[in-house]
Order: C-alpha cells, then sequence, then structure tokens
C-alpha cells in the first residue's frame, strides 16, 4: 500500500483533513515513544487505498524541537510516497515557509492550499497556477472542514507518486550557492539520497546533520571561515532563512488576491471578541469566571447558586424514583443530574440482578463476586463518566475556539516566574483530561530541564480519572460529617494539586532543573466557533477509552481484588463479614504503618487496609480507588448491615463509619492519590518522554517524596493546627538552604577569576 | 530613526533591521517569520503587560519583552 505522510504548521487544519480522508476508518491511536508519535489512516477512494500517515505540526524541519525531529526523520527514513502539505492559505507568507524546506527533500510533494472556504468568504482567492508555477509542485485549493477539493488532492497526489522527484532548492544567494551545490555533489558521490537537503542542513550547522557527515562538514567549515557576507556576517543559517522568505515574499505573496474593499483595515469578529477576552484589566478576570464556570457547571449541587431562592421541595421529586436526582433544595448542575441518573439505572441493574441471583439459588460467592466484585467495582467508576466527559467536552471547546493560546498569552508573565513560558500551560490544562497526551503534547516545549519539569508536574493537574476519587470522598465527607459543599471541596482539591504543582516547579527550577526561562514566541490563532463534528469525535473517542479501559484493565483489577479479599492464606473461601482474614487484609496491613502519617495508616485500626489497598490499586488505573471501595465496602458493611450494594459515594460514607477516619485524614488521602505516581499508562509515557533511564528513576522517587509530603502535611496541620508552625520551619529552612547554596555557587567561579587575575 | 520592538508602544509600525538573537532563540524568529525587512505592527500588550502580540506577514504573534528586545526595527 502506499505511503501518503501530511505536514504543515500546527493549526492549518491538518488533523480535520486527516478525519475527513480517512473518515470512521480512523484507526486514532497515540504511540508513546519519540520515535512514532503518528496517527495512521486509510483512504480508499483512490485507485488503491492509500495509508495516510499524520505527522505532528511544525514551523520548519530545524533540529531544535522533538517534532521537528520526528517529522523531518519519517520524511527522510521512511521515504513516503507522497508528501502533502497542507498550508493555510489564510496566512501563505508563513506557512510556505515549510514548504520551501520540504521542496529540498527528494520525495513528490503536493501543496494542499486548505481554508479556501474562509478566503473566498472574505472575498478573496488565491492564484493557484501562480503558486504552482512559483513551486514547481501541483497546488490544489481544498477545504478541508468543507471536504472540498478532497477528491482532486488525492487523485494528484496519487499520480505524483509515479513521477520521482528530485529536491530543489528556492534559495539563491551568492554566498552560498557554490557550497550548497559542492556539498550536494560530495554526498551524491557517497550515493546519500537527499542529498540537497544534507547540503543545505550542513551549511546551516546542523549538528545532527554536521555530526552525520564529519567530512563534508569539514569543507563547508572550512569555506565559513574565510568567507563573510555583508549582511549576516557568518550566520548562514540566518541567511539562509531570510533567502527563503525572499524567494516567498517575490515569488508566491503576490499569489494571494486580495479584495479591493478589504485592503482598508476593518476589525473583524475575532478581534472583537479578543479585545475583550484579552482585556488590560478584564482579561484575568474572565479568565477565572471561565475556570471556574466549567467546575460549576460539572459538579453543582446548587446550579447558578439559586437554591436559596427556591420554595422548599421544589425540584426533589420526593417520594419518586428521581428523588434528588434534579436537586435538593438547589438545582443541581447538568453534570451532577447526568450523574444521578446514571447512578440510579446502575443501583437498579445491581438490585436487579442481587434478587435475581438470589431466587435462583446460586451460592452466597458467585452472587458476591457478580454483584459486589464486578458490578460494585464497574458501576463505581461508570457513573463517573458522564462529568468526566462534561468537563472534556468544556476544556475542548476552550482549546477549539482558541481561547487557551489566549490564556497562554495572559498567563505567560506568571508562569516565568515560575521558570516555565506560557506555552507550559498548555500540557498542563491537558492533564486535567488525561496525563498520556499532556505528557506527549509538552514535546512543544523546546527547553529539555522546561519539558522534564512540566511532565513531573502534569499528574497533579488532577485527571478525568482522578475526578472520582475526588468527587465521591467529597460527597462522603458532606454526606457523613455534613460540612462544606461537594463542589467547593473538590474545586479546592484541584486547587491544592496546582498550588503543589507550581511549588515543585519553582524548587526543581531553583535546584536540579535550573536553567534560564525558555523563550515565549507563540502563534495566536484566529478565533473560530468551534466545530460541533470534531467536539463529538474527541468525546467518542474519550467514550471509547474509557469504557475499553473499564471492561479490561478495572474489570480484571476488580475481579483480583475480590478473590484474593475473599480467600484466606490456605485457600478457604471466607464469607463477606470475615474479609479481615483474608490475603488482601494480610498484604494491606504489612504496608499499613507506612501511612500513619498521613492518617489512613494503623490509627484506623480493623478496616484501615481497605485505604492502603485502594491507593495501591490505583496505580495500574486511577478508577481503581473507588472501584475498590465500591468492591470492599458491600463486604465491610456485611457486618453491620445486610445484602446492600453500595457505588461510589455510599461506598465511601461505609469506609468513613467503619473506620472511624476523619476529614483530615480524607483530604490527605485525596492528596496522596492525587500527587503520587500516576496510573500505568501516564507511567509508561513518561518514561518514553523523559530523556533517559536516570530522569525517570528520579521521577518517580520525586512523586513518591512529593505526595508522601504533602499528604503527612495536610493530615497533620489538618488535625493538629499548631504543626503548621513546624512545617513552615522545616520548609523555611530548606528554603534558605536552597537559595545559600545557590548563592555561594555563584561565589564559586568568580573566586576562580580572582585567582587566574591574580 | 532606529529602536527595539520592546520599545514600540501600542499601534506603532516598523520594518526588521536586524534579529541579534542567538542559537534556538534566533532560529524561531526566523521560522516564525522574523526576518530583516519584515514589517511588524504592535497591536497589544498581556494584561500584565508582557508579553506583547503583534502582526507580521498577516498573522498574529506573540513574544515576550525580552524577546522584543532582540529585535531591532526602522520605525518612519
Amino acid at each position: 500500500m502506499k505511503n501518503f505522510a501530511l505536514a504543515g504548521n500546527p493549526n492549518c487544519g491538518k488533523t480535520t483533513l486527516f478525519n475527513s480522508l480517512t473518515g470512521s476508518t480512523a484507526h486514532v491511536g497515540n504511540w508513546p515513544g519519540v520515535t512514532v508519535d503518528k496517527r495512521e489512516g486509510i483512504y480508499k477512494k483512490c485507485e488503491q487505498p492509500v495509508n495516510i500517515v499524520d505527522l505532528p505540526g511544525i514551523y520548519s524541519l530545524s533540529p531544535y524541537t522533538p517534532e521537528e525531529v520526528i517529522s523531518r526523520n519519517y520524511i527522510l527514513k521512511e521515504k513516503p510516497d507522497c508528501v502533502i502539505n497542507i498550508v493555510d492559505a489564510t496566512n501563505l507568507e508563513r506557512n510556505l515557509y515549510l514548504t520551501t524546506q520540504l521542496l529540498e527533500m527528494d520525495v513528490p510533494v503536493v501543496v494542499a492550499l486548505n481554508m479556501m472556504d474562509v478566503v473566498n468568504k472574505e472575498g478573496n482567492d488565491v492564484d493557484a497556477e501562480k503558486l504552482e508555477l512559483a513551486l514547481g509542485v501541483p497546488v490544489i485549493k481544498i477545504s478541508a472542514l468543507k471536504g472540498s477539493g478532497l477528491k482532486e488532492l488525492m487523485n494528484r497526489a496519487y499520480a505524483e507518486t509515479e513521477n520521482p522527484r528530485k529536491g530543489r532548492s528556492v534559495i539563491s544567494d551568492k554566498t552560498v550557492d557554490k557550497i550548497i551545490d559542492s556539498c550536494r555533489k560530495d554526498l551524491e558521490a557517497k550515493n546519500i539520497d537527499n542529498a540537497l537537503f544534507y547540503a543545505l542542513k550542513l551549511v546551516e550547522a546542523d549538528e545532527l546533520v554536521v555530526n552525520t557527515y564529519p567530512e563534508v562538514a569539514e569543507k563547508v567549515k572550512k569555506y565559513t571561515d574565510k568567507t563573510e557576507d555583508k549582511t549576516f556576517g557568518k550566520d548562514f543559517e540566518a541567511l539562509i532563512a531570510d533567502a527563503r522568505y525572499k524567494f516567498i515574499s517575490s515569488e508566491c505573496s503576490s499569489a494571494f488576491i486580495q479584495n479591493e474593499k478589504n485592503k482598508k483595515t476593518n476589525m473583524s469578529k475575532s478581534d472583537k471578541a479578543d479585545k475583550v477576552l484579552t482585556n488590560r484589566i478584564l482579561g484575568i478576570p474572565i479568565f477565572l469566571i471561565i475556570l471556574f464556570a466549567v467546575f460549576h457547571l460539572t459538579f453543582s449541587e446548587n446550579f447558578l447558586f439559586i437554591g436559596a431562592l427556591l420554595p422548599e421541595g421544589w425540584v426533589s421529586c420526593a417520594g419518586t424514583a428521581f428523588e434528588g436526582v434534579f436537586g435538593d433544595g438547589g438545582i443541581n448542575s447538568p453534570g451532577v443530574i447526568l450523574f444521578n441518573l446514571l447512578d440510579l439505572t446502575t443501583s437498579s441493574i445491581s438490585d436487579a440482578v442481587a434478587s435475581a441471583m438470589e431466587t435462583s439459588g446460586a451460592s452466597a460467592w458467585a452472587s458476591g463476586l457478580l454483584v459486589d466484585g464486578i458490578l460494585g467495582g464497574l458501576f463505581a467508576i461508570l457513573s463517573f463518566l458522564p462529568q468526566i466527559l462534561l468537563l472534556f467536552l468544556f476544556f475542548s471547546i476552550l482549546e477549539d475556539s482558541g481561547y487557551m493560546a489566549r490564556v497562554a498569552f495572559i498567563l505567560d508573565r506568571i508562569f516565568r516566574r515560575f521558570g516555565l513560558s506560557g506555552r507550559a500551560f498548555m500540557p498542563m490544562i491537558m492533564g486535567f483530561g488525561c496525563s498520556v497526551p499532556a505528557m506527549v503534547n509538552t514535546r512543544t516545549l523546546a527547553d529539555e530541564k522546561e519539558r522534564i519539569a512540566t511532565i513531573r508536574v502534569i499528574p497533579f493537574f488532577s485527571c478525568g480519572a482522578k475526578l472520582p476519587i475526588l468527587t465521591a470522598i467529597a460527597g462522603g465527607i458532606v454526606m457523613q460529617f455534613g460540612i462544606g459543599n461537594a463542589d467547593v471541596i473538590t474545586y479546592l482539591m484541584y486547587l491544592l494539586g496546582i498550588v503543589v504543582a507550581i511549588a515543585a516547579v519553582l524548587i526543581m527550577r531553583a535546584t536540579t532543573m535550573k536553567g534560564e526561562v525558555p523563550p515565549f514566541i507563540m502563534e495566536l490563532p484566529a478565533y473560530h466557533l468551534p466545530q460541533f463534528k470534531s467536539l463529538m469525535l474527541h468525546l467518542w473517542d474519550k467514550v471509547k477509552h474509557f469504557v475499553k479501559k473499564a471492561f479490561t484493565i478495572i474489570l480484571a483489577s476488580t475481579i483480583v481484588i475480590w478473590f484474593i479479599s475473599h480467600f484466606s492464606w490456605s485457600w478457604g473461601y471466607l464469607p463477606d463479614e470475615n474479609i479481615d482474614s483474608s490475603i488482601l487484609a494480610g498484604l494491606g496491613q504489612l504496608f499499613q504503618p507506612i501511612f500513619t502519617p498521613l492518617g489512613f495508616g494503623s490509627q484506623l485500626g480493623k478496616w484501615g487496609w481497605v485505604f492502603v489497598v485502594a491507593a495501591v490499586t490505583g496505580l495500574i488505573a486511577k478508577e481503581n480507588v473507588i472501584a475498590t471501595f465500591g468492591t470492599l465496602a458491600a463486604c465491610i458493611t456485611a457486618g453491620f448491615v445486610a445484602d446492600e450494594s453500595l457505588e461510589g459515594i455510599d461506598s465511601v460514607v461505609q469506609m468513613i463509619s467503619a473506620t472511624g477516619i476523619t476529614v483530615p485524614a480524607l483530604i490527605a488521602f485525596i492528596a496522596f492519590n492525587m500527587l503520587t505516581i500516576p496510573c500505568f499508562a501516564a507511567v509508561a509515557t513518561a518514561k518514553a518522554e523523559l530523556p533517559g533511564k536516570k530522569s525517570f528513576n528520579m521521577t518517580m522517587l520525586f512523586w513518591v517524596v512529593t505526595s508522601y509530603l504533602v499528604s503527612a502535611m495536610v493530615y497533620t496541620i489538618g488535625s493538629w493546627w499548631w504543626t503548621l508552625f513546624i512545617w513552615l520551619a522545616v520548609w523555611a529552612t530548606a528554603i534558605t538552604l536552597i537559595v545559600l547554596n545557590n548563592l555561594g555557587k555563584l561565589k564559586i567561579p568568580s573566586r576562580k577569576k580572582i585567582k587566574e587575575v591574580n | 530613526m532606529q529602536k527595539k520592538l520592546s520599545e514600540f508602544s501600542v499601534g506603532e509600525k516598523g520594518k526588521v533591521v536586524f534579529v541579534e538573537a542567538e542559537g534556538k532563540l534566533k532560529r524561531r524568529l526566523f521560522d516564525m517569520g522574523v526576518t530583516p525587512a519584515v514589517e511588524i505592527y504592535l497591536r497589544k500588550r498581556a494584561p500584565l503587560g508582557d508579553p506583547i502580540e503583534v502582526t507580521i506577514r498577516g498573522y498574529e504573534l506573540t513574544l515576550r519583552i525580552s524577546e522584543a528586545k532582540k529585535v531591532l526595527m526602522e520605525v518612519e
């Protein structure tokens, strides 16, 4: 099968084109690992099916960011049959800069002029023939969104695969022309493919290529040593970049035909929206309100705070099956209503299965395994799906509309204080959805130390899978102790994660991850309304991922947990009341003392091991924490109340009354699960994304130490307020030591210098 | 008159004369189209005064004051 690669700038509509071409057959998968972060799919409407590879979005083929290296290595080494270069027609000049570099490779190239619908709507046009003449490759107008021109694009690309193409340079500059040509000939003599591309990179002093061809590089060095350009001096990299843009300005820019009317600058809708959203005074308050609104819509049980205004019992549906679903006192937010509806459904299913098992006379252990073990565990998790999806939907809308880029713009000044760029905001906020894509996204950060620091704190941005832990325990606290308000507790826990992340970054940037603040040079895309179809695709992906996880790894874990919690060391079956002597209890009790400083260790007595076991199963998948509660709570309550299937919040309530755990310990338990080693998938991704084994091991250690320290702090301060002073003293000492050490380091080289001078 | 891009006020326009950055930063600026003779228009500053947003080659680019200091401009 023929391979086509899609290459283009970030935000040029590449993914939209990929989805339009591959349609529902898209095999979407994120492979972790620096070598293969590309998506593949099949396009069926050519003579023969074609494999489409979606490369990461890039501005250039320089060796500075991992994404650029991935893309260029893919084209150079995997040799696709054709490269489809997507060019945003609304932003021709900068997009063609990448095109000029792709043209240098020995591969057929077809330019897809995307977003023509937007260009035409504004009354403008692009002269494709003129571009075709200038670039020497086919140029086809398309609109990936509207699906127009795709067939022609693919047919032209297919036809091009029959014409092998030699690399061509658009650079015409007498200082470098000769040396490029002579390098190309040297490389061709060695039978090296893409000789022109490498020759140019040698002149640009691209370190990756210089190391590969040292002899030719030597020759370039000799030439550059004795040559000097009158504008750029010895800076050949700058000279070449400038030559590319010169070519674009003189040969291509005139292909954009602007409507006479548009030549006067008038404000577009996007500009108007921007004036408000990034307003100097309103910008930051608006951002905070949007963030709060997202959480309020998802978690609040007093929607819009109108509870006090409503007549009593107005929405409670008391006496019906829907009691409390839509609200109790106040109106529930959409997220909570969906949660309640699903919860209602799943608990009716559990009840029905339980009574069916009973009437059919199934043995106690079979019914226990099915109802408490499997259904209890699965449903505890599934009922959180609506809220996870809603949160994810809001973040997708913010991202697709172009607002997220503005948030980076607004917050950069603050981020810089912590030694990061506003760009690090993106992967961090993605962490609220899932750590895996967030960690992959750190590749957009050019600075390695910034990347490591960001990857380490991503799990602190509590992901969708950790949401059940937050909601269930917060709900449990409210129900059992009658204090606080579930969405406020959840919001505060999210905030705790952010605060710890900031503190951790600050400490890292002052100690092990020292470095200059990386640059912040970023495109701000035009605002546009999010596409309904692409939002739904995002959501559907998420649902599939979640359901798949629920029915594989989580299902398997709940079954294993149930078995080892219902069998003793001598392999005898234990009824629910006796799971205290099970294998699982034994293992949990072994580790229980370690967690005593965190409030969920030895002090909880008989049932305390459940918290330990839940935290450990969370290392497989964070959903397991609450699933484990779901599986075990029913058994524990069997000692008190007979035969009740328990899910989510109820199971936490049962755990609280069984163990007598305190509020600070519960908060510490949430904090521990939020900050400790993330799930298996995230750990694997971190391993692939981090630069070496040592930094990975340090990262694991960092997670363990951070979670332990923070949870211990939460528990002790929450239980005995005066311990606050002890913690403050400890931290003050640590910070002073770090600062002194840094100042000391500044002195050492200067002392040496003094000696040299003497 | 020549001045740095960082010294522009909102609404000011000029042409790039020289980019005095080094290594990655310089390459990044070039890749984003900040090359000699190109026209840059300062659109606005972020709420906290830094970074800035400019219009260049028909699109919006944001960069920090510290990076804009490296871009020498010619204004009429």
